[in-house]
């Protein structure tokens, strides 16, 4: 019985140091020392209103604007995740024919062997930001079409938001969406 | 781009390299009862928690150790269980979640303090922030700090020193090594992207005129304990797939090398403890190895792309992307996925259930063989296990009386290796041909691969890894109990089995070493290590690999 209670005394004071302390703690200072990544490192426009997050991905389905990978969630950042296809599931072959079908019909210029693979398949999270540089420029034939501008420009705004791997060798290649048709967005104005 | 492939694999182990012997020196350190320079450190923190918790003094029959290790884990078990029944109830509840079903309560609390981080639920949606923090958070340095401290103890036994006292090693695990580290690490991830705020969801206006809630909370304490207690767990439903749980290849390359620190410093503070460096050495060259190879194969297989994607017209050059995050790509997401079943975390960055057969098939035999490192403690244990089976196996070869470390293997101790041995596919095998016969319906993939989907949620749990193959309609009444049982026995029978052995072993007298010991210090036991690995380890579930993995990359690369 003595050692059920000094068992009993010693979890509920270990729950209270690593359940509240710590967390409390590095909350509490890195609220402080670095508060816009603490709170999830939002975007906002010129008028204070939050338009995302520069880490998640956001769903983008006008065909003006650079697209974003398959989403069975819709970018839904509530609620993270995909279906998890494995290779050989046959709805994993019908989903992709499917998008298949829909890309050749927005980008006739484009044949559907030339589509890179990230682009056609769910990320992991469904929330993925990026999509890589080649998937990027499958697109723009479609998005010089739709908005008149040239393909050399367009391609040159791709390559200003492509961001190199992480100190030049760790990571992949890949194209921050976000910002990228916030720039559309903005020469489209002009 | 071969080349960026080679970096992925070489920075973290070389970061591992780097980092581990002064590990193993720290490690050996901050257990010994002699006084030490870190009693003077940490002397103020513990003598508080002994004022408040009570003090222990006195050293511990391995009986006794491990009935206090199970005795506070029950108690753990059962805090967590009340903390997610009634979170409908407690603070910090924004999005106002109702308290967890018994089974799923009872399955997530099992999960956490046995270290698998099993999860049925999805954090967004599951957990509020106070069950993530009080009970998850607290689960997941209470989980490695029970299964260093057993570890400790088996060394020591095996040292010829006294067992210890496991509310000492305990209080010294959380003090001297888990809390500092993970508070030191939280912050780096913070700095690194990860969020850290107790705010609620946030609603942002998107750029093509929609809305998207974006849920976030305390995750940098989080993720830091998760990765450095090789637990896995995920804040949210994604894991570190999740851009805010893992934000890009920096966070990745801590996550990677975090998860294998304490695992293989555990080899090198074990030879240090017991007086055989050299022996420590090779078993940690042996594991080292081993672990290159499943990451090669790895890497090779994602590589490859989906064939049956290739026919349909989509390019595959990148590899196989479904279920992976650009920011990784495949070479990073193959070696997170190699390591996180290697090491019996269960951190995703990649969902397992889209790898290619072949990549499924190793994640399945890195968790199968929980000796490849392993997780924090157990892994060591489940090391030392086949270590004395490589003696045995030796020593029936020029039929001589096997000895380990000096202590004569004999009758008893081979016993309960034998049951030791047979316990992991008891877990795996018989609750996966129920699973297959009694609840198909909960199994969404047809085919060879629906198999490999039982196989690996029951491997996972055998072995306390945590990964999920997904995939599965999981949260029912039988996954949440079978699970839960099955990782409760793959838990703590063999830790109490491996005390027991170390603990007879104790006993023995000291065999002088003669020109006829078989050496456990050399290039040779390395491979017998590896080969009783191999051959007892893996051969046990040829058949079922087979069945699954196998036939499925065969069925799928013939067209």
């Amino acid at each position: 019985m003595r050692t059920i209670y000094a068992s009993l005394r010693l979890s509920l004071l270990l729950m209270l140091v690593c359940g509240l302390f710590y967390n409390m703690a590095v909350t509490g200072i890195a609220q402080v020392i670095m508060p816009e990544r603490a709170d999830g490192s939002l975007l906002q426009d010129g008028e204070g209103t939050i338009i995302g997050s520069s880490l998640i991905g956001q769903l983008f389905t006008d065909p003006g604007y650079f697209q974003s990978r398959i989403s069975s969630t819709g970018y839904a950042a509530d609620a993270s995740g995909s279906t998890n296809y494995a290779p050989t599931h046959p709805d994993l072959a019908a989903r992709v024919d499917r998008s298949l079908a829909d890309w050749r019909q927005a980008n006739p210029e484009v044949p559907a062997g030339q589509v890179p693979g990230d682009l056609l398949t769910q990320s992991a999270s469904g929330l993925d930001p990026h999509i890589s540089p080649e998937a990027a420029y499958a697109q723009i034939p479609r998005i010089s079409r739709l908005s008149g501008i040239a393909q050399d420009e367009l391609r040159a705004l791709v390559e200003r938001h492509t961001e190199g791997r992480v100190l030049g060798f760790l990571g992949e290649p890949v194209v921050w969406l976000l910002p990228l048709n916030l720039d559309l967005d903005a020469r489209k104005e002009q | 781009m071969l080349i960026y492939t080679y970096a992925a694999i070489a920075v973290p182990f070389l970061l591992v390299l780097l980092l581990v012997r002064p590990a193993g020196w720290y490690l050996a350190k901050a257990f010994d009862y002699n006084p030490t320079g870190l009693d003077r450190l940490f002397g103020p923190l513990e003598r508080l928690i002994y004022r408040i918790g009570g003090h222990p003094r006195h050293n511990q029959t391995w009986r006794d150790y491990a009935v206090s290790l199970v005795l506070v884990n029950t108690v753990m078990l059962m805090l967590a269980y009340l903390v997610f029944r009634l979170q409908g109830q407690l603070p910090l509840n924004a999005a106002g979640l109702p308290g967890m079903r018994p089974d799923l309560a009872f399955h997530t609390a099992v999960s956490f303090i046995t270290g698998s981080n099993l999860q049925h639920y999805s954090g967004e949606s599951g957990l509020s922030y106070l069950s993530q923090m009080m009970a998850v958070v607290f689960l997941m340095f209470a989980a490695p700090a029970t299964s260093l401290a057993a570890a400790m103890a088996c060394i020591r036994a095996l040292a010829d020193k006294p067992l210890g006292n496991f509310y000492v090693d305990l209080v010294r695990a959380l003090t001297r090594v888990l809390l500092p580290a993970a508070f030191v690490l939280a912050l780096v991830f913070v700095a690194l992207g990860t969020p850290q705020t107790l705010e609620p969801a946030v609603t942002a206006q998107t750029v093509d005129s929609g809305t998207q809630t974006i849920a976030r909370g305390p995750v940098g304490s989080f993720v830091a304990i998760k990765m450095l207690g090789t637990n896995g767990g995920g804040f949210f439903g994604a894991n570190s797939a999740h851009p805010y749980e893992n934000p890009g290849a920096l966070s990745n390359l801590l996550q990677i090398v975090l998860m294998l620190l304490i695992p293989a410093a555990i080899p090198l503070a074990y030879g240090r403890m017991t007086g055989h460096a050299r022996h420590g050495r090779v078993l940690f060259i042996a594991m080292g190895l081993l672990l290159l190879l499943l990451v090669g194969a790895l890497l090779a297989a994602e590589h490859a792309g989906n064939p049956a994607l290739q026919a349909l017209g989509l390019q595959q050059e990148q590899g196989s992307m479904e279920g992976k995050e650009n920011r990784f790509g495949v070479a990073q997401s193959a070696v997170y996925t190699a390591v996180t079943t290697a090491s019996e975390t269960g951190a995703v960055n990649t969902m397992h259930d889209t790898l290619s057969p072949i990549g499924g098939l190793v994640a399945l035999i890195s968790m199968l063989l929980n000796t490849v490192f392993g997780g924090i403690g157990s892994g060591f244990m489940n090391v030392l296990l086949y270590a004395i089976v490589a003696v045995f196996l030796s020593g029936l070869m020029v039929g001589r009386t096997p000895e380990f470390l000096g202590k004569k293997i004999e009758v008893r101790e081979m016993k309960l290796i034998a049951v030791t041995l047979l316990i992991t596919p008891l877990l795996v095998l018989v609750p996966s041909a129920w699973a297959v016969a009694a609840h198909a319906d909960t199994i969404s993939s047809p085919g060879f691969h629906g198999l490999t989907q039982a196989v690996y949620e029951f491997a996972s749990a055998a072995a306390n890894n945590g990964s999920g193959f997904e995939g599965l309609a999981d949260n029912t009444r039988f996954w949440n109990t079978a699970t839960g049982v099955v990782m409760m026995l793959g838990r703590y029978v063999p830790i109490l089995l491996l005390l027991a052995i170390a603990a007879s072993l104790s006993v023995k007298r000291l065999v002088p070493q003669t020109s006829g010991t078989f050496r456990t210090d050399t290039g040779l036991f390395g491979v017998v290590f590896v080969a009783a690995v191999l051959i007892v380890g893996a051969l046990t579930f040829f058949p079922v690999l087979a069945l699954g993995p196998i036939a499925e990359h065969l069925s799928l690369w013939q067209r």
